[in-house]
């Protein structure tokens, strides 16, 4: 296992996170119903630049994420920085990991201050469930294509005669995994089943995501971090999340039928992460150069590891894989955490990785460490709930549970905290930060 | 003698603005670039000049063509250089310039071998007739390319050949739309409309020219069928017979340009060109002479001058980020013109988050509108949008340069307002206050750094209307003046620097005249009858509409204030407390003088009074005042007060006075404004009038001490 290794700018700084912020997150044809996911990034990175107070020339990079791909628009980074008051000299690509996006757009702008390419970046991501890239067919796709080369009418007609009815209905983007075809409930059943997760246990975390995000916003905690979102036609705002449960009973969880094994299934769309829309970003730069401009940073990245695992089996394990790779990366164990927030698909699937994470067999065998990564102690473990309450908008999670927990930490008088993912295509993350 | 001979020598001595310089390929480029200007405008010498440069090129034999280009970055030939005209002293004066002008150009439109003209930037007016008289004409698709006759707007016509040429290129209907209403067009509207053969991106417009050259003689463009038909003997008469109707309604007969470009353009059609060049001249002297043309070309020298000034000596403090307090109308319309035509970002303060979306709704009306007539594109609207940002609370404003209020009128609030902006905001932001009465002194009571705080009052609809009156109180700084008035350029607004009085200026003598509206009401005369007879007058709007649209409870809250500092000629009639009890706020609670559409009925919805005024007045209508005398009653107070503004200082000057009234108020354009309309008129008989109207319906209207002065001395406000 690879020993410490510090994040720091070639003059000893570390990268510091100095402000972060989210579109407040809504459900599927909600609040943002008709909202494309380039116009959710837009008003969180406007916000941001206005909150932060810092000239946007000094920007010099955006990375940012997508996960629903909207072939209009690929590089949605380059439209942000278009399409707002932003520098055109802003420098902007995107990114795309699945669930871990966000992520990846953070590591990618820490990289770049780290080799001293640039000062000053942001990073983030947005998705939209509502406004999505419905397609054709792929026979009518390629009729189209071949009809465009045809030299006749006689000829374009004899290749659309070819069609059959079917061909013609519009096609929504893919629920399930390219590769196995399986979908991500249908993986998340296979673990539930492989670790022994009980219907009453996920149950029991989803109700606790549902109760304890609901407290975070009866505290009034989230304030700085969810701007509150006006969007056309400007009739309602939007200044909380739509998607937490204010009176969570564990009773009515029980209630729902199993959304993918009908038979002897056990993850339901309550104990699931629902679609979501909504957007994230954070403003990154070393922290000499956040003392320079006078700006208060809210903590710092401390370390960070992907990580890639098989997809048939277990493919949502990554925090098991990923985490202790990043602790080790901190030169710190587990123990050393004060906060531990980890991005919930599914019950099932965070509750097998706690399992995982407690397991000295697992550590043995697929880690190849002598001990397991650690017991998890729930008082420190995604306390202000986590995406099954907030929703799950693909490219925004990442930026959302650096933000909170780095706001968290600072509550509770500072402290290293865990944020981790895992992502479609047996991916992992997990990022080490430290409060200011 | 001397003197004569040292001007031709300095003359001479001076670069010829046209430039010709032949290719390798035996095409002339004459390039023109006058000296010392950053935009290209026609003058009188340069018919000699035009003239010298067309001769040399006529005496290459192998000459195969000409292209003529500007050597500005970003105009073609911006217009005539107005001057020229107040330099003719008399109608034969101004016929032999425009003559002159015919001949300069038929010139060009007779040279031997094809002339294209090549435009790239504003190719306007007399530039226009120019490129009209090449054989062809090649543009840019850059934005800043427009092409138009804008002359009807200073109450002329084109008098260089374009009411003839210009109708037998895109035929009559197009032409007498482009000159009657001055409208600019964009390079794919001119080629659309055959105006322009092609357009090209700039960096190929020579090398398209050129190749337009080398095509030689081309068959002139068929009209489009639309327009052949109403170049036939019937469809010409209805052609006319429309445009003089419409063209009626909408001058009432205040604006001569516009009856005679139509008549000109008939002439030329009817009865050949010959005729029609002639008749162009002659128009042209007439107009150019014509008190509407004079009062036009004033104010446009005016507002000319008003966007270069500064407002003190002082350097604006530089202009990042705007931060606006309440969303509601006023505040909205802020809004939309600092981000849209600012391109400033704008941060918006509400005590609640509707507040911020009916501020959100307002910009996105407005740019809906621009989108859905094609003139934005949704990504433009969209980044447009981008800028305005809103909050609940402080937070953004440490950045903002200045803050903009636009909240409740309520003097304790905008104290509140300034302290709290002061302890959020930077140390230099400046507080603005859009207040429409209170005293800017007052709102800076208390504030920590009075310097900073300035007024800025808006009128409503805000991206409509061209005005801004910037108030300072005597311990505003330098400073902050310059930087409210840069703010208000950059809104596209024309900001004149008035008094911290009661009412600032554009109220002040806005208010006698509706108060006098509001006593002919009382006489029994009906609403309409009164908008009519101001409309007739040259008002955009008559007294009623006009209040309606200001707010009738703005109205109350004004008035008061004015009669307490000003003395009782500025008491409303007792009867309107009964409106304001009534909860008549008008149009924007739908309900005033008149009805208001609500929910679905507003297609085709035509205007109508709301009888229960009158009932609540406690009067019967009945038409029965004539329409001069209530416009003379009205128009007396206003010019009366106005005079008072100017001797009081709460304006700086006459040009400053007449500006506002006509972008504030929309005072008669071709009266010139208050100020000059009393200069047609003469002080003497301005004097007459009030003392008879004095005699007649009371003292309010006794004539103010600087008219009599003025009177009895025989004095102009203008020299």
């Amino acid at each position: 296992m690879s020993k410490a290794l510090p994040l720091l700018t070639r003059q000893g700084d570390r990268i510091a996170i100095v402000n972060g912020l989210r579109t407040p997150f809504a459900k599927q044809a909600t609040a943002y119903h008709g909202i494309p996911a380039m116009d959710l990034g837009k008003m969180a990175v406007s916000e941001l630049l206005a909150r932060s107070g810092i000239d946007p020339q000094l920007i010099e990079q955006l990375v940012f994420g997508q996960v629903v791909q909207m072939p209009e628009a690929p590089n949605i980074a380059r439209e942000i920085v278009l399409g707002t008051g932003m520098s055109v000299h802003t420098d902007a690509y995107s990114v795309s990991r699945a669930c871990a996006t966000s992520f990846q757009a953070i590591a990618n702008v820490a990289e770049s201050i780290i080799a001293g390419n640039i000062g000053i970046g942001i990073a983030g991501g947005a998705d939209s469930s509502s406004v999505l890239p419905i397609g054709v067919s792929k026979a009518l796709a390629r009729t189209l294509v071949d009809a465009s080369k045809a030299r006749t009418l006689a000829g374009r007609l004899k290749l659309f005669s070819k069609l059959k009815l079917r061909d013609l209905l519009p096609v929504p983007p893919a629920v399930a995994e390219y590769s196995t075809g399986l979908r991500m409930g249908d993986t998340a059943e296979q673990m539930a089943k492989t670790y022994a997760i009980g219907r009453e246990e996920q149950d029991a975390l989803a109700h606790r995501s549902h109760t304890l995000a609901a407290q975070a916003w009866a505290q009034g905690l989230l304030l700085d971090e969810v701007m509150t979102a006006y969007v056309p036609p400007y009739n309602t705002a939007l200044a909380e999340d739509n998607n937490i449960r204010k009176d969570s009973s564990l009773a009515a969880y029980a209630r729902l039928k199993p959304a993918f094994d009908r038979q002897h299934g056990s993850v339901t769309a309550a104990n699931s992460t629902p679609l979501t829309d909504g957007a994230a970003a954070v403003l990154m730069m070393s922290e000499a150069r956040a003392r320079e401009l006078g700006l208060a940073p809210l903590g710092y990245l401390r370390s960070y590891a992907f990580t890639a695992i098989d997809v048939r089996q277990d493919m949502l394990l990554g925090p098991s894989y990923a985490t202790p790779l990043a602790l080790a990366r901190a030169g710190i164990t587990l123990a050393d955490l004060a906060l531990i927030d980890m991005h919930e698909a599914f019950a099932a699937q965070t509750l097998a990785n706690l399992k995982m994470f407690a397991s000295p067999t697992f550590a043995r065998e697929k880690l190849g460490l002598a001990q397991a990564i650690g017991e998890v102690d729930m008082d420190k473990f995604n306390v202000l709930g986590g995406s099954i309450a907030y929703g799950h908008p693909f490219a925004a999670t990442g930026a959302r549970m650096v933000t909170q927990t780095l706001h968290e930490l600072k509550r509770r008088g500072g402290g290293l905290g865990l944020a981790t993912a895992c992502a479609a295509g047996g991916l992992g993350a997990a990022m080490v930060v430290e409060a200011a | 003698m001397m003197r004569t001979e040292n001007a031709l020598h300095e003359q001479r001595a001076k670069p010829s603005a046209f430039q010709f310089t032949l290719r390798p390929d035996n095409i002339g480029v004459i390039t023109i670039d006058v000296p010392d200007e950053k935009v290209n405008t026609l003058k009188a010498e340069f018919a000699e000049q035009i003239n010298a440069v067309l001769l040399k090129a006529q005496q290459i034999a192998a000459l195969e063509g000409l292209v003529i280009i500007s050597g500005k970055p970003d105009s073609f030939i911006a217009g005539a250089d107005i001057s020229m005209i107040a330099a003719c002293a008399s109608r034969e004066a101004a016929q032999t310039l425009a003559k002159k002008g015919q001949s300069t150009l038929a010139q060009i439109a007779a040279f031997p071998v094809p002339v294209v003209a090549a435009i790239h930037g504003a190719c306007l007016g007399g530039g226009l007739e120019l490129a009209l008289a090449c054989h062809s004409r090649v543009c840019s698709l850059d934005d800043k390319t427009v092409l138009g006759l804008p002359e009807v707007q200073l109450g002329l016509l084109p008098g260089s050949g374009g009411t003839q040429r210009l109708p037998r290129l895109v035929g009559a209907s197009r032409a007498l739309d482009m000159m009657l209403t001055g409208k600019h067009l964009r390079a794919r509207q001119a080629l659309r409309s055959g105006l322009v053969d092609d357009a090209v991106p700039q960096a190929i417009l020579l090398q398209t020219a050129v190749a337009q050259v080398k095509q030689g003689w081309r068959a002139q463009r068929q009209l489009p069928w639309r327009e052949r038909l109403l170049n036939g003997p019937l469809g010409r008469s209805l052609l006319f017979s429309i445009v003089r109707r419409k063209t009626r309604e909408k001058t009432r007969g205040n604006y001569p340009a516009a009856e005679r470009i139509i008549q000109v353009v008939r002439t030329g059609l009817d009865s050949g060109s010959r005729n029609g060049y002639e008749a162009e001249a002659l128009a042209f002297g007439e107009l150019a002479m014509s008190p509407q043309s004079a009062a036009l070309r004033s104010l446009f020298f005016a507002a000319t001058a008003l966007k270069k000034a500064r407002g003190s000596e002082a350097q604006p403090h530089p202009l990042r980020c705007v931060g606006i307090l309440g969303g509601g109308l006023m505040g909205g319309g802020i809004a939309c013109v600092t981000a849209t035509r600012g391109e400033l970002p704008v941060r918006i303060k509400d005590v609640d988050t509707q507040g911020i979306n009916r501020a959100l709704q307002y910009t996105w009306g407005v740019l809906g509108k621009r989108v859905r007539s094609k003139r934005l594109r949704p990504a433009q609207r969209q980044k447009q949008m981008m800028l305005i940002s809103g909050a609940t609370n402080w937070c953004g404003f440490e950045q903002v340069d200045i803050v903009i209020e636009a909240v409740f009128e309520e003097l304790a609030l905008k104290q509140q307002m300034v302290a709290e902006v002061e302890q959020h905001a930077a140390p230099h932001t400046v507080f603005a206050s859009n207040t429409s009465s209170l005293p800017i002194a007052q709102i800076a009571a208390n504030a920590a750094r009075p310097q900073q705080v300035i007024g800025l009052h808006y009128f409503s609809p805000v991206e409509k209307m061209p005005l801004v009156e910037v108030i300072p109180h005597a311990g505003t700084s330098d400073e902050t003046i310059a930087t409210a008035v840069a703010l208000a350029h950059k809104q596209g607004k024309t900001a004149i620097v008035v008094a911290d009085r009661a009412g600032f200026y554009v109220n002040r003598i806005l208010a006698p005249y509706i108060n006098e509206a509001a006593r002919c009401l009382l006489d029994g005369e009906p609403i309409e009858s009164l908008d009519r007879a101001l409309v007739d007058f040259g008002f955009p709007v008559g007294p009623i509409t006009l209040l309606d649209e200001v707010g009738i409870d703005v109205g109350t809250k004004i008035i008061p204030v004015l009669e307490a500092e000003l003395g009782p000629r500025f008491a409303a009639p007792a009867a309107f407390d009964a409106l304001h009890k009534d909860g008549r706020k008008g149009r924007k609670n739908g309900r005033g003088f008149y009805l208001y559409p609500t929910g679905k009925v507003r297609w085709r919805w035509r205007k109508r009074v709301d009888e229960r005024v009158y009932t609540l007045l406690g009067i019967t209508p009945k038409a029965h005042i004539p329409h001069a005398l209530i416009a003379q009653r009205c128009v007396m107070m206003m010019l009366n007060e106005a005079v008072r503004c100017l001797d009081e200082g709460v304006v700086r000057s006459a040009r400053d006075g007449d500006i506002g009234a006509v972008f504030g108020i929309g005072f008669p354009p071709f009266l010139g404004g208050p100020f000059r309309y009393i200069d047609h008129l003469g002080a003497a008989e301005v004097v007459k009038i009030l003392v008879h109207l004095q005699q007649q319906y009371g003292e309010h209207f006794a004539p103010c001490e600087r008219l009599q002065q003025m009177a009895q001395q025989g004095a102009r406000f203008y020299p």
